[in-house]
Order: structure tokens, then sequence, then C-alpha cells
């Protein structure tokens, strides 16, 4: 307990940077998922490639991708980009299903109404089918967030400084307060940023928490 | 009006959904079309709007063809109802209503004053308005429907199966709903359905489809009872086509008897002395509406309404044969409750007076 007082700070720094490499990701993730689940949801051909290529990429051991990274982009090995880089391929492979799965749980005849009435593509797909979608896709995104916190620490083996460091820092040390506090940490970025998904994507849907005919 | 000119729909694979259909529907009249499922109804009802385009052939709206209109305007000046309402679920009864007219550019405002309309003139409580489809009952959802199409007042109305996802009661109420609605409305109107009889009930003209989309038969809905064009025709109709049939003719001035009647709630004694030695004594609420028939032999205490026989219908004065006779055959005095349009008894009627009538009106196949 005395080592997180001395080093609040630090850890409260670490645990900012992991945020954000978390969270990135997650967001140009989902940019990359929505039109590739859209191509899936709307070509039967291309569903099985896309679903299932995007989740082979997730099978790609994230020490492997991490390395992978600067021989692809051109970057130095610290660059944080390589993580953010690497964790939005994870996300796109949980996500690609998830979008085309949220996309094809909205009703057919919902669509259709909205072509009828002159809706144009564009529109029907912002203003009606993704709004609809969003309890299926928010809860991918609950799924990938969570995994995102998870595969971040591993970037501490590369040196690029995050909450995973103290688990490096505990272990060369053979201290374990610093791995407890990592733990510890870990867990409540990736509880908060579970429940602030939850959160904005209950906001957004205020249809779905009102009661049903009498 | 609507004309199709020879259309035909092929499916790749070279499925005939349409078979080269011509018809025409008229400007403010309904066009029912009605036929089993694989007869093309709804593929014909979606090739109006561009939905589904045609293999060839063309349809007109008003003399213009749809084929060289942007689709999305032309939609925006259809109304189009289909089940359950294929209403919005993330949006507000109002929103929903609102939806063409923001889509032409109304100013907000505008749009939700003329959803507030609707809402009243379908029929729906305006503190609805705000709430979301899932919170409404199937009937209200089918009535947001309607008011939906017809938010920016379009000349044109097609509508898919609209009331078949509700229960016969509620279905039989947007009926005549409807029907009232479209009396002051006017609008041209396609209705598909696969019921026969709803077919009949909204149609000024019903086209009966065959598989593979042909025409089987065009014609209003009497003269379709009437004289069916072929078998198709015929079974398609179904049964009881003769009473069905009196339906569309006018009862005329039928010999109306007075007939003795207590209130609810007057006593054994008087019932027997008023019924003078008849079986069945009719009953009148407060208002003078019929209420029910009574048997003042088997009366023990005050006219109940438990004690009353609800069997038999209520012809409206200036109905239609169909419910006369039907009056008359539903009672168990044999004797037809008649009531004005406030619902008040007028009279009786026998079953043998109404049938003199129909014996004396020319059939409509003979005509």
């Amino acid at each position: 307990m005395n080592w997180l007082l001395t080093h609040l700070d630090e850890v409260g720094g670490l645990m900012v940077t992991h945020a954000v490499l978390s969270v990135i990701p997650l967001v140009i993730g989902l940019v990359v998922a929505v039109p590739l689940g859209w191509l899936a949801w709307r070509y039967r051909l291309l569903r099985t490639p896309l679903v299932a290529g995007t989740g082979l990429l997730y099978t790609i051991p994230s020490l492997a991708l991490f390395i992978l990274m600067p021989l692809v982009l051109g970057t130095g090995i610290l660059d944080p980009l390589n993580v953010v880089v690497a964790l939005s391929v994870y996300t796109v492979a949980l996500l690609v299903r998830t979008v085309a799965d949220g996309l094809a749980s909205v009703p057919d005849e919902v669509l259709q109404a909205a072509t009828a009435m002159g809706i144009g593509p564009l529109r029907r797909f912002f203003g009606v089918q993704l709004p609809l979608a969003v309890p299926v896709i928010a809860a991918g995104l609950r799924v990938a967030a969570v995994s995102n916190v998870s595969i971040v620490s591993v970037a501490a083996l590369l040196g690029i400084a995050q909450l995973g460091s103290l688990f490096t820092d505990g272990f060369a040390r053979n201290f374990l307060d610093p791995i407890i506090v990592g733990i510890v940490a870990c867990m409540v970025l990736a509880l908060a940023l579970d429940l602030a998904i939850l959160a904005v994507s209950r906001a957004v849907t205020p249809w779905l928490r009102v009661g049903s005919p009498a | 009006m609507i004309r199709f000119t020879d259309v035909t729909k092929v499916y790749p694979g070279g499925t005939v959904a349409v078979g080269g259909l011509s018809l025409r529907a008229p400007s403010g009249k309904i066009t029912v079309l009605v036929g089993p499922s694989g007869c093309g109804k709804t593929t014909s009802l979606r090739m109006i709007n561009r939905m589904i385009e045609p293999t060839s052939g063309t349809i007109e709206i008003d003399g213009r063809d749809t084929s060289g209109l942007e689709p999305n305007e032309l939609r925006r000046g259809i109304g189009y109802v289909i089940q359950s309402g294929g209403l919005f679920p993330h949006r507000t009864i109002l929103d929903n209503i609102a939806t063409v007219p923001l889509l032409l550019g109304w100013d907000r405002r505008r749009a939700r004053a003329r959803a507030h309309e609707l809402l009243e003139r379908v029929g729906l409580a305006p503190e609805l308005g705000r709430r979301y489809p899932n919170q409404l009952s199937g009937g209200q959802q089918q009535r947001v429907g309607v008011a939906r199409a017809l938010a920016a007042d379009p000349p044109v109305m097609l509508m898919d199966e609209p009331f078949s996802a509700v229960d016969p009661v509620v279905r039989e109420q947007l009926q005549d709903e409807f029907l009232r609605l479209q009396a002051d409305i006017g609008k041209t109107i396609v209705f598909v359905t696969h019921d026969i009889d709803e077919a009949i009930k909204l149609g000024d003209q019903v086209a009966v489809l065959r598989v593979g989309g042909t025409l089987a038969q065009l014609a209003a809905p009497a003269d379709l009872l009437a004289d069916p064009a072929d078998d198709f025709v015929a079974d398609f109709l179904g049964r009881d086509r003769g009473y069905r049939g009196l339906a569309f003719t006018e009862a005329p001035a039928l010999p109306v008897t007075r007939e003795p009647t207590v209130r609810l709630g007057a006593g054994a004694d008087e019932a027997r002395r008023v019924a003078a030695g008849e079986e069945w004594l009719l009953v009148v609420d407060a208002d003078g509406a019929p209420a029910g028939w009574v048997r003042p032999s088997a009366l023990v205490a005050p006219v109940g309404p438990d004690d009353l026989h609800r069997g038999g219908t209520v012809a409206r004065v200036g109905g239609s044969l169909r419910a006369a006779l039907d009056a008359a055959l539903s009672a168990p005095s044999r004797r037809g409750v008649l009531a004005d349009d406030d619902g008040r008894l007028v009279g009786t009627v026998r079953a043998q007076d109404v049938l003199a009538e129909i014996e004396r009106e020319p059939s409509e196949a003979a005509s």
C-alpha cells in the first residue's frame, strides 16, 4: 500500500497512457469495422471472407504483432503508433461480425418503410439502421474495450510505458506491490470503459427503456 | 390515376412474379389487389413506387411515366403503409409521422404541427405523440402508420396488408375508420390484401390476381360477387356469394312493424303484460337503443342485463339488404331489429319482407 501512495503520480500517468492506448484503437477499429460490417451484411458472398478473415487477425499473438508493426509501418520500435495500429486491428477483428450482426438485427420492414418514404441509402443507414444496431454493436464494443486494456499491457515488453510497465518492473525487481497495483488498475480501467460504453449506449437508445403498452 | 400497361416482372432465375399486367387505379378511389400468395400483388404494388423495377411495361401516375422520375422524389409523393406500420422504433410517434415532411424540407415547427393534426385525425390522443412505437398497441401503431403515410398529403397511397397483423375486432374497427377517412380525403389508393372479405369491404374496385401475376378479373365488389369471370375467381371469392352480395344493395323502404318494448329494469309483470302472449319481447335501454330480447314467461324479477338474449344483430334503416336480412335471421323472435343512425329503435322487419324486396330488386348478374 505504501508503494502505491509514494508512486501515485507515476501510476496515474501510466493509467492515462494505458487508457489512451486502449481507447484510440477502439474508435479507429469501430470506424473501420462499420463499413466492413456493412459490406458483410449487404453482400452475402462477402460475409464469410470478411467475418472469418478479420476474425483470424485476432489469432495473431499480440507480441508478434507489436514487433511486426515497425516493419510494416516503418516506425521505431518504441513508437506508440505500433500499439495503436495493432490494437485497431484486433478491434476490427472483434467488431466486423458484431457490426454485421447488429445491422442484420434491424427488422427488414423498418428498412423497407424507410426506402418507401424516399429516405436515401446514406440517410437510411445513418439515420435508421445504425442507430437501431447500437445495442448489438455496443455489446461487441464492450468486449473489444476490455480486450484492448488487457492487450496493451503486453506492449510493456517492448518498453512502451503504460500499466504493463508495472508488471515488468515488479518482475525485474522481484517486487510484488507494483504488479498488484498494475492488475487492480487494469481492472478498474477495464470496468470504467465498460461502464462508459454501456452508459453511452443507453443514452442513445432511450426507446429501449420505455414500458410496453398496458 | 395510376395506369399499368403490360407490366411484367421476371426475377433472375426466371420466376415470373407479374405477367403482363394492365390495369387502372382511378383517382380518388380504392383499388384492391387481391389473390393467393405468389400472385404478384405486393410486387405490383412496389413497382408503383419503384422499390421494385419492372422488367418491361410502363407504370404511369397521372400520365407521367414513373421510370423517368427520381425514385426518392417519387416515393416522397406516395404514402406507404405496411403491416404493423413499419414504424421506426427509435423515433417518437410525432417524429415518425413527421418523417416525410422533414425530408421535403418543411421546418420543424410546421412538421410537428402537421404530425399533431394527423395524430388527432387517426383518432389517437395527443399525449401518445411523445411515446415510442413499442409503447403503443398494434392497432394504435397501425393508425400511426396511416398518419405517417398521410403526413405530406400525397395524392397516392400504397397499402400492403396494413390491417392483417391485428386481431379481428381491431381490424374491423381500423377498416371502418379507414373508409371514413378516405371518404374525407379521397386519395388514390392501391391496397394489397390476401383477404377477399377485406377486398370486398374496402375496394371501390377489386383486381383478383392469379399466381404468375395475371389479372383474373377487375370489377366492383358487387359485380365480382354477382358475376365471377371464371372458376378461379368464383373459388377465390368463396361461399355465400349471394348473401354477401346483398351487402352492396341498399335496403329500400322495408315494411317496418312497431315493436312493443320495455325498458331495462321493468318489472316481470309489466313485461308479460306488454308482450301480450308473444314468446319474445324487445328490451331497450334508457336511450331507446335496442338492448336485446327477453322471454317474459321466464322472468322472476325485473328485467336485468343477464336476462337478455344478445344473439340478434341490429340493422340500420337505409343500410344494406344483407344487414336487414341478418337482423331478422339472428333475432330469436325472427323479427329483425332496425335502428336509426343514432342507434335508437325504429321497429322490426321480417325475413320474408326482406326476401320479397330482394326478389323485386333486379339481380346484379342480370343487369
